[in-house]
């Protein structure tokens, strides 16, 4: 008995005990010619970066942006204030006095860096995120807990949901469910 | 012959899962007596701090005591106090994670909490002593109809920037460090409300590889950045003393020591909070006996550090052959205020050289018993630089004396009434040590890490 139209899938999802298990599973559907697909683990794997074979994170880039940035605003605001708005003769000394403007432009810095790293990780993760199709199965809760799960998306152009179960359940997953778009 | 392997970090038996129950549940079960009880006291310390303020404002900073020649006195000592403290917090969470001392993972969490909390208390201190606090947003620069402009030039406006970073920083690591663990408690929170709330703190957090990924990143460039910030925070702070002409402040070696002076006290705060942590939570398992004496080797390396700055301060005084500089170091010794000095010396130099016994390392009750000393040494530090410099006047016709008032104690205390307020607040909502870095710990993980 099925449903009139079958539901649109987001991808098919299972669940392994070890990431031992999860990394030749992500190795193997890599080498059957997965693209689409994402691991979800209770803490940092980095070989799992390696088998997916993840792009060099951006963050980088991103954080010498923001520092180099907050730096130049930093001297900058110093200067137009202590130099063009404001001059103010103090003892005697040059109105660009720079080596009295390197604590603020250093602390600035650091906050430009410190605001790029965090909202660039955010951006790059696409969070805030209140609602993924992944909620919608129960027990991917453990996903912060002790479990590891796979999930082979449906917008690979290989997809399809009975060769899909039946690849993890070959490579070790427990269980394996459809999560629904 | 192979050296013995150092003991575990992590007490055996422990799996991912119950990492994460244990730490989780103390979050989520229901609040524990001594908590409520813990928690009234800390409110009615913070309730004296309200009390004390009220009275300041109303009053002026009169009340305080403070009056030519001594015009900074247990404000400026209780704010250098402070963010001495957080420093620890920063020294774990960041420099720390780079050296991959895997004993951080189970007190930077709280420690961190520390310093956010630490600096918090430290930030009211000059904003209470503006006699003005009012205006307290002039600091900032911001375009206004005065046209003026902050001194850029003034150590003073450099703290306003380094403390303001400093604590911005510190919270946007606190915060990347905690998601992934907001989203434990978000799975794992059973009442609607909690759920919410976690959920939506945690900002769709899936424990992705590609976030992962980034957060990686972005955590390990945070704790690059939060590094340099060990070091100049309280640098700038020492300035605002070694800028100034003043016999006992202007001094080169003042940087370097306070930042080991800060870094001591700190670790002498962690310790304050995690033995009865450890206590009252049943932490044995993460806090071990290894964690205890690492934070007490630190100790003592920094504790030497801040006695050979005292001997330098000494020495330099001598040295410089000028009048004034000698008359302040045999004045700090001999003169009005030698009880706070010997005390200073007591507490700091001579009581933390039992650590060199690794039987006291391993007594936590001996531990907790040292860390309130050097808390008390570390305050009467500050003290005694603060006043005994501006006591005693370059022209004896100005010299006077100076002793906190009942109004400068009970802000004392008050403020460590807000500090254990937040701090309760933080044990009871948030988890005190990082989950998904203890699971990083579990000899399983260690394990897939060798895999093919």
């Amino acid at each position: 008995m099925t449903p009139p139209a079958a539901p649109r899938l987001y991808g098919v999802m299972g669940e392994f005990s070890d990431p031992a298990t999860l990394i030749g599973a992500v190795r193997a559907a890599r080498a059957e010619g997965w693209r689409s697909l994402d691991a979800f683990t209770p803490f940092p794997i980095e070989e799992l970066s390696e088998a997916l074979d993840l792009a060099p994170s951006r963050m980088p880039l991103i954080v010498l942006l923001g520092a180099t940035l907050g730096g130049l605003l930093g001297y900058g605001l110093q200067y137009w204030t202590a130099v063009i708005d404001y001059p103010l003769n103090v003892g005697g000394r040059p109105d660009h006095s720079w080596p009295a403007f390197i604590p603020v432009t250093f602390e600035l810095t650091i906050l430009g860096g410190g605001l790029a790293a965090v909202l660039g990780m955010l951006a790059l993760n696409r969070l805030p995120m209140p609602y993924h199709p992944l909620f919608g199965v129960e027990r991917f809760a453990l996903a912060s807990r002790d479990r590891f799960f796979l999930c082979l998306e449906a917008r690979d152009p290989g997809f399809e949901p009975v060769g899909a179960a039946a690849l993890l359940r070959r490579l070790g997953a427990r269980e394996v469910w459809e999560v629904e778009a | 012959m192979k050296p013995a392997a150092p003991a575990p970090l992590l007490a055996p038996g422990h799996t991912y899962a119950t990492v994460t129950d244990h730490i989780s549940s103390m979050v989520l079960a229901r609040t524990p007596r001594w908590w409520t009880l813990a928690f009234a006291g800390a409110f009615l310390l913070f309730l004296l701090f309200l009390f004390a303020v009220s009275w300041l404002f109303t009053k002026g900073i009169g009340v305080w005591g403070v009056n030519v020649p001594v015009a900074w006195g247990w404000a400026i000592v209780n704010l250098v106090w402070w963010i001495g403290i957080g420093h620890a917090g920063t020294l774990i969470s960041a420099v720390l994670l780079l050296f991959r001392q895997e004993w951080r993972n189970s007190i930077n969490r709280f420690a961190e909490a520390m310093t956010l909390f630490a600096v918090a208390c430290a930030g009211l201190y000059p904003i209470l002593h503006l006699g003005r606090p009012e205006v307290a947003y002039w600091l900032f620069p911001y375009p206004n109809a005065m046209g003026l402009w902050p001194q850029f030039r003034s150590p003073l406006v450099w703290d306003v920037f380094a403390i303001g970073t400093y604590a911005t920083v510190s919270l946007l690591f606190w915060f990347v460090g905690l998601i992934p663990d907001l989203a434990t408690l978000r799975d794992r929170a059973r009442r609607p409300l909690a759920r919410i709330a976690y959920g939506v703190l945690a900002m769709g957090w899936r424990g992705s590889a590609r976030h992962w990924h980034n957060h990686e990143a972005a955590y390990l460039l945070l704790a690059g950045l939060a590094t340099p910030l060990v070091i100049s925070v309280h640098s700038v702070v020492s300035l605002d003393f070694a800028v100034s002409a003043l016999p006992g402040w202007h001094t080169t070696v003042f940087p370097p020591y306070f930042v080991a002076g800060a870094i001591y006290s700190g670790f002498a705060m962690v310790l304050t909070l995690a033995l009865p942590l450890r206590w009252a939570f049943k932490l044995h398992d993460f806090i071990t006996p290894r964690h205890l004496s690492a934070i007490a080797k630190v100790m003592l390396a920094t504790g030497l550090i801040v006695a050979y700055g005292y001997l330098m301060e000494v020495f330099m005084a001598w040295y410089s052959t000028n009048p004034f500089e000698r008359f302040v170091t045999v004045n700090r010794a001999t003169g009005p205020y030698a009880l706070q000095f010997w005390l200073l010396i007591a507490c700091n130099v001579i009581a933390p050289q039992v650590l060199w016994f690794r039987r006291a390392r391993a007594s936590p009750k001996l531990l907790f018993a040292l860390s309130l000393v050097v808390n008390l040494g570390m305050w009467l530090e500050r003290y005694v630089i603060v006043v005994t410099s501006l006591h005693r006047d370059f022209l004896p016709s100005s010299w006077g004396m100076y002793s906190g008032t009942i109004w400068d104690w009970m802000t004392f205390l008050g403020s460590i009434g807000l500090f254990l307020t937040l701090f309760l607040l933080f044990i009871r909502f948030l988890p005190l040590i990082s989950i998904f870095e203890m699971r990083a710990l579990v000899p399983e993980a260690k394990r897939a890490g060798e895999a093919p």
